[in-house]
C-alpha cells in the first residue's frame, strides 16, 4: 500500500509527513519525526504513557492513526515546556518528585495539562480519575497527586 | 555515629539531576535510539507451553522481502557454557513455555520482519505441560527437564524440584509442645509480573573489528556485557554496553533476553538492529515472580512468646531453576526471637516463564503467609498485633534464623512509632477492618566503583555505574556535596557506560545508595586528600597540617601560617602546578548492608455485594538508616506499598489448559491505578547503619513485602474469617463470603 501524506500541526509547528496507512500517531511521532518523548507502554490503550492532546482533548496516541492527525492540533510533550522555561506542571512534578523512573511522565504531564486546561481546581478524587488512564509502576500515585495539586493552586494563582 | 553528623546537603530535597530530561521528553529510554540504516528484529515465540522442537526451517523467512537475517538456538552454538541462559534467550532442543523465543529476524521494516515471522517452519512434538507446585511435586509428574536432579544428586530419580533450602534451630517439637497456642495456615499466591512500563528493548551495532555496542534498559550494563558474552561465545572485552535511561525493573531487568540475538543479526548484517518487545511478550517471556505454596505454623505462651515455628515453601521457579527460595527462607523468620525454627524451600519447575527478581524477591510471599498465622495467633491470644510482635520482635544481637547476628536494627523502632501513629491511634473506620504486618530485607552490598573530577572552576562530575532507576544520581550528588562540602548544584552525577567507568553490579537488591554510595564517598575522600596535598604544597606545609572544612583546605588550629584558605574552585584552578588535575577514584566490594524493617498498616473495607476491596488508607514505617533524599526514600515505601497491594488484590497470571496465559496485558492483568488508590503514609525511622559512612540502608525493596498480609489481614478482621489466598479480587473475596454464608 502507498504512504499517505498528512499535513498536521505539532507543537505549534506546521508538519508534513507520509505514513502508512496502519501507522499509528505514536509510530509517526516516535519512528518517522524523531518524536520520541512520547512512550510505548502497551499499544493497546492501557498504559497512557503514550498520551498527547489533540485540539486539546486528551488521546492515547497508539489508538489514533497517523493519518487521523491531518488537520488538527497535535500537542505532545515536546510542546509543553514554552521558551521562557519548564510549565509549572514540569516544575511540580520536580518539585515534588512526581517521577522515579519517568517513563510514565510525559503522560502524566499531558494528561495533566489536559486536565487543568478544563479544570483549573480539580480535588482529589477528580485527579485520581483524571489520571486513571496512565499507570505509574513507580510512585503509587502520592506524589503524582500532590504535584497536580500543587500545579492547579500555583496556576490559580498566577491567573 | 550517623547521628552526631552536621548534615548540610543529606535529607533535604534537591531537583534530581536528570529531573528536566525526564519532564520534557529529552531523556532517551530503551527504544528512543534510532541510527541509520537500522534493521527492526523480531521473535518467533512458542506456542505452546511444552514442546520438543524437531526441526526449525528459517529457509523461507530468510528469502523474504525485506530480510536480512534469521536466526535459531542452532545458531548460538557458542553459547553452550551459558546454559540454561542461553536456552532461555532462545530454545534448543525443548520449548518449556509459552513465548519462549523460539527463532529471530531481522528485516529493513517492522512489518516485513512480522512476514517473515510467518514463514519461518517449525515443526513441535508437544508434551504434557506442568502447570502447578501440586502436578509438579506429585509422584510420577511429567518432567520439565528430564536431567534434573534435586539439589544435583543424581542416585535419586529425576525432578521437577530442582532446589531445596533448609534452616534449622532447636527442637521444633519441644517448642511447639511448650506453646499455649498454636496457630497453622497454609497459602497460594499465584505468580505476578513487575510490571514496568517500559517493554525491555534494545539497539545493537556490531562493527566490522569484531567490536559491538549495545544500547539498551537495564538495571545492570556490566551484567548485560558479561551475559551477552557468554550466550554468544564472545570475549567480554568486544561488548560495550551503554545503559539508557530505564523506564522501571524492579528486578526484572537484571538478565537479558534480546541482546544476544540483536548482537548476531548485526554482526550477521553489518547494520544496527534494533528490537522491542510488545507489552504482551514483557508478560509471556519475561520477569515473573514465583507463584508460592507456603505453609506456616507458630506458637505462643499465653504471654505471647514465641516458642517455635516452621515454614514450609514451595516457589515456582518457571521453565529453568532459581526461584528466590533463599531469601524467602531468610526472610519469613527474620523479624522474631524465636528458639526453635524449622524453614524448608522448595524450587520447582513448570512450564512458565523462568522467573525473574521482583522487589525482594521471595519475601513478600513467605512473609505473607508467616504475618497471617501471627495475625491469628494475636487474635486468640487476645493482643493487640503490633504488642504481640514487639514482644518478639528482633533487635542488636538478635541471631537471624539464617545465622548472623543482627548488629543495630531499626524493627521495635518502626514498630514503636506504628503504635503511637494517629493513623493507628484513630478508630478504624465504620464498618471496615484494619490489618498490620512486618517486612524484612536483608540488603545487599556487592561492587561499586565511582569517579570523582573536579573541573578547573570547581564543578564536580560523579562517574559511576549504577543505572539511575528512582533517583539515585541526586543520592550520589548529595553524598558528594556533602563529603566535600560544597553545595549540591556544584554536583553533577551521572551513570557512565561499561567503557567510560567502573565496574559496578546491577541496581538492585536495594545496594544503590549504600554500595555505589559508599564508593562515591570514597572518592570524595580521594579528593579531599588531594586538595589538602596541594594545598601544603602551595602552603609549603606538611601534608598533616592541613584541615578540609566546609569545601576548604585551612591550615589545622595550632599551625601558625597567614595563608587564605583553599577552594575547591582555587586548588583545581591551580591543578597544573601542584600535580595536575583533580581526580578521585574509589572500587569497593561493599559490606555491612543494614537489614531494613517495616511496619505496614492498612484500613480496608470489603463491599460484600460486589468482593471488592478499598483500601482506605495505608501507613508505611520503615526503617532507611539515613535518607539521603527523603522524598526519594518517600517514593520508594509508597511505590513498593502500592506494587504490593495490587499483589494482595488483584494481580496474577491467569492460565488456560494448555499452558497459555489469559491475560497477557495491562487491561487484563490490572495493576493498581490512581483511582483505586489513597495517599500512601510514610514515617521513615533512621537507625544509622555503622557501616555506612552515613548510616544508609537500602530501602528499595523492603516496601513491598508487609503489604500482602497487611491487606489479608484487614480483610480479615473486617469479615471475621480468612481468606487465605491471593489475589483477594472479588470473585475470589465474594466466593469466600458465600461460602461463609452457607455454614
Ligand atoms: S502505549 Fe498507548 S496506552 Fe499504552
Ligand atoms: S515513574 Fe516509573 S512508571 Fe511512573
Amino acid at each position: 500500500m502507498s504512504k499517505q501524506h498528512v499535513s498536521t500541526t505539532i507543537n505549534g509547528d506546521e508538519v508534513e509527513f507520509l505514513c502508512e496507512p496502519h501507522q499509528s500517531l505514536l509510530e509517526v511521532l516516535r519512528d518517522e519525526l524523531g518524536l520520541t518523548g512520547t512512550k510505548e507502554g502497551c499499544a493497546t490503550g492501557d498504559c497512557g504513557a503514550c498520551s498527547v492532546m489533540i485540539d486539546g482533548r486528551l488521546v492515547c496516541s497508539c489508538l489514533m492513526l497517523g493519518v487521523e492527525a491531518q488537520g488538527v492540533e497535535v500537542t505532545t510533550i515536546e510542546g509543553i515546556a514554552g521558551a521562557d522555561g519548564l510549565h509549572v506542571i514540569q516544575q511540580k512534578y520536580l518539585e515534588h518528585a512526581a517521577l522515579q523512573c519517568g517513563i510514565c511522565t510525559p503522560g502524566f504531564i499531558v494528561a495533566t495539562k489536559a486536565l487543568l486546561d478544563r479544570n483549573p481546581d480539580p480535588d482529589e478524587t477528580t485527579i485520581r480519575y483524571w489520571l486513571a488512564g496512565n499507570l505509574c509502576r513507580c510512585t503509587g500515585y502520592d506524589k503524582i497527586v500532590r504535584a497536580v495539586q500543587d500545579a492547579a493552586q500555583n496556576l490559580a494563582y498566577e491567573a | 555515629m550517623a547521628e552526631a553528623l552536621d548534615l548540610k546537603a543529606i535529607g533535604t530535597r534537591p531537583v534530581r539531576p536528570d529531573g528536566i530530561d525526564k519532564v520534557t521528553g529529552r531523556a532517551a529510554f530503551g527504544a528512543d535510539l534510532h541510527l541509520p540504516n537500522m534493521l527492526h528484529g523480531m521473535v518467533l515465540r512458542s506456542p505452546h507451553a511444552h514442546a520438543r522442537i524437531k526441526s526449525v526451517d528459517l529457509t523461507r523467512a530468510r528469502a523474504a522481502e525485506g530480510v536480512l537475517a534469521a536466526v535459531s538456538g542452532a545458531d548460538f552454538p557458542g553459547g553452550a557454557g551459558a546454559g540454561d541462559l542461553a536456552k532461555n534467550v532462545i530454545a534448543r532442543d525443548k520449548v518449556l513455555y509459552h513465548g519462549h523465543a523460539v527463532a529471530a529476524v531481522a528485516a529493513k521494516t517492522l512489518l516485513q520482519a512480522e512476514a517473515a515471522l510467518d514463514l519461518i517452519e517449525v515443526d513441535y512434538e508437544v508434551l504434557d505441560p506442568v502447570m502447578s507446585l501440586d502436578e509438579a511435586m506429585a509422584d510420577g509428574a511429567t518432567l520439565v527437564n528430564e536431567s534434573q536432579h534435586t539439589n544435583g544428586d543424581t542416585s535419586k530419580p529425576a525432578s521437577n524440584v530442582a532446589a531445596t533450602q533448609r534452616f534449622e534451630r532447636g527442637d521444633l517439637a519441644a517448642g511447639f509442645a511448650e506453646a499455649d497456642v498454636v496457630v497453622e495456615t497454609e497459602h497460594r499466591v499465584p505468580m505476578a509480573h513487575q510490571g514496568y512500563i517500559e517493554p525491555h528493548a534494545c539497539t545493537a551495532t556490531a562493527n566490522e573489528d569484531g567490536k559491538a555496542t549495545v544500547w539498551c534498559c537495564t538495571q545492570g550494563h556490566f551484567d548485560v556485557r558479561s551475559l551477552t558474552a557468554q550466550v554468544l561465545g564472545e570475549k567480554v572485552g568486544n561488548i560495550k554496553v551503554i545503559p539508557s535511561e530505564i523506564g522501571g525493573g524492579f528486578g526484572g531487568k537484571t538478565t537479558i533476553y534480546l541482546e544476544p540475538l540483536a548482537v548476531k543479526m548485526s554482526q550477521m548484517t553489518g547494520r544496527p538492529v534494533k528490537m522491542t518487545m510488545s507489552r504482551e511478550d514483557v508478560f509471556r517471556a519475561t520477569g515473573p515472580t514465583s507463584g508460592t505454596w507456603c505453609k506456616a505454623k507458630i506458637g505462643a505462651k499465653k504471654d505471647g512468646t514465641f516458642t517455635a515455628a516452621s515454614a514450609w515453601l514451595a516457589y515456582e521457579a518457571g521453565a529453568f531453576p532459581g526461584a528466590p527460595i533463599g531469601p524467602g527462607c531468610m526472610s519469613v523468620l527474620a523479624p522474631y526471637e524465636v528458639p526453635n525454627l524449622v524453614i524448608e524451600g522448595n524450587d520447582v519447575l513448570v512450564n512458565k516463564p523462568k522467573v525473574c527478581a521482583y522487589r525482594a524477591p521471595g519475601a513478600p510471599q513467605s512473609m505473607h503467609a508467616m504475618e497471617s498465622a501471627i495475625d491469628e495467633l494475636a487474635r486468640q491470644l487476645d493482643m493487640d498485633p503490633i504488642d504481640l510482635r514487639l514482644k518478639n520482635s528482633a533487635a542488636e544481637g538478635t541471631v537471624a534464623p539464617y545465622g548472623p547476628r543482627f548488629p543495630a536494627i531499626g524493627l521495635r523502632e518502626c514498630l514503636e512509632a506504628a503504635k503511637v501513629h494517629p493513623n493507628y491511634t484513630a478508630p478504624v473506620p465504620e464498618g471496615a477492618g484494619r490489618g498490620v504486618a512486618v517486612g524484612f530485607w536483608f540488603n545487599i552490598g556487592m561492587q561499586s566503583s565511582a569517579e570523582v573530577r573536579i573541573a578547573e572552576d570547581g564543578a564536580v562530575t560523579v562517574m559511576e555505574g549504577s543505572p539511575d532507576i528512582g533517583g539515585s544520581r541526586a543520592s550520589m550528588a548529595l553524598m558528594a556535596a556533602e563529603t566535600l562540602g560544597v553545595p549540591y548544584e556544584q554536583v553533577k552525577a551521572h551513570v557512565g557506560d561499561t567503557e567510560s567507568t567502573g565496574f559496578c553490579n546491577v541496581t538492585g537488591g536495594s545496594r544503590t545508595t549504600f554500595a555505589t554510595g559508599m564508593a562515591v564517598v570514597q572518592a570524595c575522600e580521594d579528593i579531599i586528600a588531594q586538595c589538602k596535598q596541594r594545598a601544603a604544597l602551595t602552603w609549603d606545609l606538611d601534608e598533616e597540617q592541613v584541615d578540609w572544612v566546609d569545601g576548604e583546605a585551612v591550615p589545622k588550629p595550632g599551625v601558625n601560617a597567614d595563608v587564605k584558605p583553599l577552594s575547591l574552585a582555587d586548588i583545581a584552578r591551580g591543578a597544573g602546578r601542584t600535580g595536575g588535575p583533580l581526580l578521585g577514584r574509589a572500587s569497593l566490594n561493599a559490606q555491612g548492608a543494614g537489614a531494613s524493617f517495616s511496619c505496614n498498616f492498612t484500613d480496608t473495607i470489603v463491599d460484600t455485594e460486589t468482593g471488592k476491596v478499598d483500601v482506605l488508607s495505608f501507613t508505611a514505617v520503615q526503617d532507611a538508616g539515613r535518607a539521603i533524599h527523603p522524598s526519594y526514600v518517600e517514593g520508594q515505601m509508597q511505590g513498593g506499598a502500592v506494587q504490593g497491594i495490587g499483589w494482595a488484590l488483584n494481580e496474577e497470571y491467569i492460565y488456560d489448559d494448555n499452558g497459555v496465559m489469559e491475560n497477557a496485558g495491562f487491561l487484563d492483568y490490572r495493576v493498581p491505578v490512581a483511582s483505586d488508590m489513597p495517599m500512601i503514609d510514610t514515617e521513615i525511622i533512621e537507625v544509622a547503619n555503622p557501616f555506612h559512612p552515613y548510616g544508609v540502608r537500602g530501602v528499595g525493596e523492603t516496601p513491598i513485602v508487609a503489604p500482602l498480609a497487611a491487606v489479608s489481614n484487614a480483610v480479615r478482621d473486617q469479615l471475621g474469617f480468612r481468606i487465605p489466598d491471593l489475589p483477594l479480587s472479588p470473585p475470589r473475596v465474594l466466593e469466600a463470603i458465600d461460602e461463609q454464608g452457607g455454614h
